[in-house]
């Protein structure tokens, strides 16, 4: 899979996409962190990375398209995209006219996403990668604990339709980064990877998706209602599927 | 509920044979569910509350698909307050659901592109992992279908069982399915369905605006809301359920949670059958039936004589300060035989040893004495606090639906002498107070003339109403010209 999406990415207009969308990235300094899975002997280290500021746009996966265009609706694999993937777009390669040019791409797979990130030179987050910046708010790097911290995030999951607006309409973190929470859902490299068992509890079946009690037994913080929705949304999902508020955005390794 | 089956099934069975010794067919309690075999293909009926499907009557065990779509979608959940719930079928309580023992049904559920969260359906009446919550567990724009054989007759709950499982349910999202056994339930007049639920908002109760879930009051059971049908007045007023005099009425009432469990009482009514926790216990001439969060209960009675029924959670707070509260509006005839209305009105005075009757005017014009408006304020808010709190709330504000504001009140500071009246002789039927309509009743206040006045100078007095200061001499007048 891999190779073949790497091959797919030395097309024809490859160079002149890259150039053309290389958005802004921030330094992200890593550290360890103990995710909404594990215990606090359960520290998780992230390295150094660069994260994009904002989710990817929709003019910008236009571009994309143009420069691919296997991605097209019209030409996309259907092993690797459901029906629905850009089912908001008016064609093949314009938006619809509800769509703002400048909100954040969705109704794409996690295939798309990640070619998408390899086109240009990047990957999709982590999962931890992913939670470890967004724990932030706009001053605390780790904010979990504070009140309006999960009160803002679970405000949004009852608020309809903000998959339209645009790319830094939320706040910016304390890394600098824009729209974590508020926009869309994002994608993440290992967003099916949801394990509530780890090596030290083998006793607890494998089944990753945070049913009833199941969901109780393995997290540290059963009051992080809002990192159990995440979770929940990433156990839901397939790598083909794609959402109307499912988008995602690229990083890359600091020492690349 | 498979320990139920395979090990508990004999001890039942005698149980039920002991209790329904005389009549009751329970054969099909024998028959091994899992054996039933299917005949044909039939599409589910899916009803919105407080309807119900038709019964099943006598038709043969089927395969039975049924569709459901999960809606979020902001709705109002009290005058002025409106609450985003997450929704089977686009109400709370979701679409009701009636199958046979034996069908195999074949459940698709569907996930709205626009809702933001993965959902998935526990049903109690599924033996199975997780109620099939693990089979349907589905992600926005997507559909999960999978089916069961429905083995144990009774009334079940479901609902969503998605982390933050606790959250889900808060949003509205449960509904009861039906499970009839083999030849349906007895044949009754009316049939409804009801489901109480508790939410918990950001503002405290009646504060106005979209409300957001709040999590903490939640984790402390310390409910804003307790309503049935998922908002404030969903069974009150035009909305308030009906049957006539002579018939029976089956009530499906479930509880949806998250927390409270409900004290399930219909005031001026007795239950005649309870199936005790939806199951086949049935319990006899009951006033008050429990029913836990998770669970529910089947009711019957034969509604003997006219009038609004009032549905409650007897935990009474509940019903006239957080919603919980229903009619059941029943026409007919009057049967004086088994309820009279008042016969009688008495002084009772408890150093004479018998009751007096009724003194006329002048009795009540020699106390009268001009009070200052500061005086009659104060008597009149003991007065108020004793006779009217209980319906017209702390501030006047009544309750949505079931009785009228005297707040800032157009109806009240309209007319003073109809205001009278209605104190003095009680009011019936249709008004519009601030814009909203009322149908309810109030009784006759057993109060002096002077009492009438000094509970109204406070009532004028308060809530931004005009200030009229009123006068003894105005009831009086307001009396004899009624």
């Amino acid at each position: 899979m891999k190779t073949t999406i790497r091959l797919a990415c030395i097309a024809l207009f490859a160079l002149s996409f890259q150039a053309a969308s290389q958005s802004n990235m921030v330094f992200i300094k890593g550290g360890s962190y103990t995710p909404l899975y594990g215990r606090d002997s359960m520290q998780v280290a992230i390295e150094d990375f660069y994260m994009d500021t904002y989710p990817v746009t929709n003019e910008a996966y236009v571009a994309f398209i143009q420069a691919y265009p296997e991605w097209k609706r019209s030409r996309v694999i259907k092993l690797f995209a459901d029906g629905n993937y850009l089912r908001k777009w008016a064609t093949d390669k314009t938006l619809g006219t509800e769509q703002s040019a400048t909100a954040a791409i969705t109704g794409i797979s996690w295939f798309a996403a990640n070619a998408y990130c390899e086109c240009q030179g990047k990957r999709l987050p982590s999962i931890d990668e992913w939670e470890y910046v967004a724990m932030a708010n706009e001053s605390l790097p780790d904010a979990r604990f504070t009140e309006n911290y999960n009160a803002y995030i679970l405000s949004w999951y009852e608020k309809p339709h903000t998959s339209n607006n645009d790319v830094g309409s939320t706040f910016k973190n304390y890394w600098g980064v824009y729209d974590l929470h508020g926009l869309v859902w994002e994608w993440t490299s290992d967003f099916n990877s949801v394990l509530i068992s780890g090596e030290s509890r083998k006793d607890v079946d494998n089944d990753a998706n945070l049913f009833c009690g199941k969901a109780a037994i393995g997290a540290n913080d059963l009051m992080n209602y809002a990192a159990f929705m995440r979770y929940a949304i990433r156990s839901s999902l397939k790598a083909r599927y794609t959402m109307n508020n499912l988008g995602f955005r690229c990083v890359k390794n600091a020492n690349d | 509920m498979k320990i139920l089956n395979t090990t508990g099934a004999i001890a039942l069975f005698a149980t039920s044979l002991l209790l329904t010794s005389c009549g009751n067919d329970n054969a099909q309690s024998k028959v091994d569910a899992s054996t039933i075999k299917v005949t044909g293909t039939m599409e589910a009926e899916l009803t919105s509350p407080p309807f119900v499907p038709a019964p099943v009557g006598d038709r043969d065990a089927k395969k039975l698909i049924v569709n459901m779509e999960i809606l979020e979608e902001e709705g109002t959940m009290a005058d002025g307050v409106t609450y985003v719930y997450w929704t089977f079928g686009g109400t709370v309580p979701g679409s009701f659901i009636r199958t046979r023992v034996g069908d195999e049904v074949e459940f698709t559920l569907s996930n709205h592109p626009e809702n933001k969260l993965p959902h998935n359906i526990d049903l109690h009446a599924v033996t199975g992992p997780g109620g099939g919550a693990a089979s349907s567990f589905v992600a926005p724009g997507h559909s999960k279908t999978f089916s069961f054989k429905t083995l144990n007759p009774g009334l079940y709950v479901y609902h969503c069982a998605t982390a933050p499982v606790g959250m889900h349910i808060a949003n509205g999202m449960y509904g009861l399915i039906l499970v009839e056994p083999k030849g349906g339930l007895p044949k009754v007049d009316k049939e409804y369905y009801i489901m109480q639920g508790d939410f918990y908002t950001k503002g405290e109760n009646g504060e106005p605006g979209l409300q957001t879930f709040d999590m903490k009051k939640a984790v402390d059971e310390d409910a804003d809301y307790v309503v049935f049908n998922g908002k404030v007045g969903a069974l009150t007023g035009d909305n308030a359920i009906t049957a006539n005099v002579g018939e029976t009425v089956r009530l499906y009432v479930g509880n949806g949670g998250p927390n409270l469990t409900s004290s399930f009482h219909v005031i001026g009514e007795i239950f005649d059958n309870v199936h005790v926790e939806g199951g086949d216990l049935i319990n006899k001439n009951v006033q008050t039936t429990s029913i836990p969060a998770g669970g529910a209960a089947i009711v019957e009675f034969k509604v003997d004589v006219p009038g609004t029924f009032i549905i409650v959670d007897h935990a009474i707070f509940r019903a006239f300060n957080k919603g919980a509260l229903g009619m059941l509006k029943v026409k007919g005839s009057e049967k004086a035989n088994l309820y009279s209305g008042v016969i009688q009105e008495g002084i009772y005075n408890p150093e004479g040893s018998t009751l007096q009757s009724m003194p006329g005017e002048e009795v009540v014009e020699t106390k009268t004495q001009n009070k200052t408006l500061a005086e009659s304020i104060a008597s009149g808010k003991l007065i108020y606090t004793n006779t009217c709190f209980a319906c017209h709330q702390a501030n006047g504000e009544g309750i949505a639906s079931a009785f009228p504001p005297l707040a800032e009140s157009d109806y009240l500071n309209a007319d003073l002498e109809r205001s009278i009246n209605i104190v003095l002789h009680g009011k019936t039927g249709k008004i519009t107070v601030n814009g909203k309509k009322y149908n309810s009743v109030m009784t006759k206040q057993t109060l002096t003339n002077e009492e009438v006045a000094d509970v109204l100078t406070y009532v004028y007095n308060s809530w931004g109403n005009n200030k009229t200061h009123v006068k003894v001499s105005d009831v009086i007048n307001a009396n004899s010209g009624h």
